[in-house]
């Protein structure tokens, strides 16, 4: 009985645990921001709350609306 | 080997290949607009002249940061995508909206193909819809 109380304890935290990997993982691709790439092959990415992002994001939430 | 077409072809090119672009619009480097899927000539320029907006404000953010030029760019909003691949040689660009979430190796790929694939033709060419009868 005890083991199968420790087994059960285990599964639920490894599912919780992967449960709030997948969440993150969601939660990031969600964010929004804008993704520079030069010439020379590097990117750089503008994220939303950066002070850069307000100007770059509302024009490109304005494109996106046009499109739709 | 790869097929060289007009503007107006390549859009419509793309568009049959990629689910994902929802709008797209061919533009010269002095912002003339080429060619583009917008079925309405009003729309199609205000989308082109916000993609001149938005480059205008990268470009900023580029040289603030201290980055060489830009070749290409995605804004992921909420709501959908914005993509800008430009092709400095032949002086244009293409710029599409896309669903949200959407994978963005693959829209560059199919947006530099487009891009490739457009020969130089003669000023007739501009403005005309990708969808129109050739």
């Amino acid at each position: 009985m005890p083991r199968r109380r420790l087994l059960t304890g285990v599964l639920l935290t490894l599912g919780t645990l992967a449960g709030s990997t997948l969440y993150r993982r969601r939660a990031a691709r969600h964010r929004e921001r804008v993704d520079l790439y030069a010439d020379d092959g590097s990117m750089t990415s503008v994220a939303d709350g950066e002070p850069e992002a307000q100007r770059l994001l509302a024009l490109a939430r304005e494109l996106v609306q046009q499109a739709r | 080997m790869l097929r060289l077409v007009d503007a107006a072809q390549a859009l419509a090119d793309l568009t049959e290949i990629s689910s994902q672009i929802v709008e797209a619009a061919v533009v010269a480097e002095d912002g003339t607009e080429l060619a583009s899927t917008f079925g309405d000539e009003h729309r199609a320029q205000r989308f082109v002249e916000g993609v001149q907006r938005l480059l205008a404000e990268a470009d900023a953010v580029r040289v603030a940061r201290g980055l060489p030029e830009l070749t290409q760019l995605e804004a992921a909003t909420r709501d959908g995508s914005i993509f800008v691949v430009r092709d400095p040689a032949a002086a244009r660009l293409v710029a599409a909206a896309t669903r949200p979430e959407p994978t963005v190796g693959l829209v560059f790929y199919d947006l530099k193909h487009c891009l490739r694939s457009i020969e130089e033709t003669a000023p007739q060419t501009r403005r005309r819809r990708a969808d129109a009868p050739a």
